[in-house]
């Protein structure tokens, strides 16, 4: 829980710990979601629970070669 | 128009001689199906029951149900064809799973704060899966941590089963303590009928049987859902005298089966369609990998401890 103050050598709690949080946030959703809801909040849920896939598939992509 | 459950329970016995009724069940998602569960004994062994579905319109049978190479997964998966010592052992590796993706938690932070969020590197080998497992491990934690507890919570089904008859239900039926059980069974719409009118908003789920392990020696029990996923879920028991289809008592079930009931769900991933279901299996595979290259970085690291100090500091460690 340290500010960002010196974040090139001594990491940043958000950004180490914020997109897996956000992702995380978004699955209990997601899964609640489709058990609360018929319909719209079906599709809400596929988005949300399937969105660790997806962030996957994007990090894959653009990885780094060499 | 639907035929009379009685028609299809005396279809049922017909198919199977020698044997007795456990359970009659609907399926949600196919209305038109009633499914009777037979067995040599009506407290017999759940895996020696035949399950048989009927159409609800003609009461002829459609087939069996369940069986086949997909029970044998199920089988292996609940229990390893080891009863309940194979569900408590799972049990208790669903623990450790959830230990583990704690104690990665903690790790994460001296391990990656350096890194940005997302990288994938391919210098080493050992690099490259280093970066997967802490990438597929950060985001799936919620994911992982819900499927490993609700699965935790489903090896303990068979206990808070007891739990529940040797408490609620024995309540429920304390009445008819000492009385010897039904001779001449209801007859099972009028038993259904009466149990629609105590829950009128809700559907059958299945009935089970005087002396089946859902209910007393005395009774049939209705149990009742709703009609939204987690209603759905939710049973509501309604008792009826197995001998003259009288209500007898209906309460909700306790909070800890309730809690099991929805964790069904929630571990199997099968309430919010096929779409779900993909994603559910999907990421099942991003937990393997995250499992299998935790393991490949643990026995690396196990081999360069040995062979050694000598190179002084391991590849992978904390940042300080």
């Amino acid at each position: 829980m340290t500010a960002a103050r010196n974040s090139r050598s001594s990491g940043n709690w958000w950004t180490v710990y914020g997109g897996p949080l956000l992702l995380g946030v978004l699955s209990i959703a997601g899964l609640l979601t489709a058990l609360l809801s018929e319909g719209a909040g079906r599709y809400f849920s596929w988005i949300a629970v399937g969105a660790p896939v997806a962030a996957t598939a994007w990090f894959f992509a653009r990885r780094k070669r060499g | 128009m639907k035929r009379s459950i009685d028609e299809i329970a005396r279809t049922a016995l017909a198919n199977d001689p020698g044997r007795v009724l456990q359970y009659i069940a609907w399926d949600k998602d196919e209305p038109n199906n009633v499914i009777a569960f037979t067995n040599s004994k009506v407290d017999g062994d759940p895996d020696a029951a035949t399950l048989r579905a009927y159409d609800a319109h003609t009461a002829k049978l459609l087939g069996s149900v369940g069986g086949g190479p997909m029970l044998i997964f199920l089988k292996l998966h609940v229990d390893m064809f080891a009863g309940q010592p194979g569900k408590l052992f799972l049990g208790a590796m669903g623990f450790l799973f959830l230990v583990a993706i704690v104690s990665g938690v903690v790790l994460y932070w001296p391990f990656t704060r350096r890194l940005s969020f997302g990288i994938l590197r391919d210098k080493s080998r050992r690099i490259a899966w280093f970066d997967w497992h802490n990438l597929l491990g950060a985001i799936t934690i919620a994911w992982a941590l819900v499927v490993g507890a609700t699965g935790v919570i489903n090896t303990l089904a068979e206990v808070m089963l007891g739990q529940w008859k040797a408490n609620e239900l024995a309540d429920m039926v304390k009445p008819y303590a000492g009385k010897p059980p039904p001779v001449h069974l209801a007859s099972l719409d009028t038993t259904l009928d009466r149990a629609r009118k105590i829950a009128p908003d809700m559907n059958v789920s299945f009935v089970a049987f005087p002396g089946t392990p859902f209910t007393s020696s005395h009774h049939f029990a209705v149990f009742m859902r709703g009609d939204t996923p987690l209603t759905s879920r939710l049973l509501k028991p309604v008792l009826l005298d197995g001998e003259t289809g009288e209500v007898s008592d209906a309460r909700d079930l306790p909070v800890y089966l309730k809690a099991l009931l929805i964790s069904q769900p929630l571990h199997f991933g099968d309430y919010g369609g096929m779409p779900l279901k993909i994603i559910w299996a999907l990421l099942d595979v991003m937990t393997i990998v995250v499992i299998g290259s935790g393991l490949y970085l643990w026995i690396v690291k196990r081999r360069k401890h040995r062979s050694h100090a000598i190179a002084g500091r391991p590849l992978l460690q904390p940042s300080e």
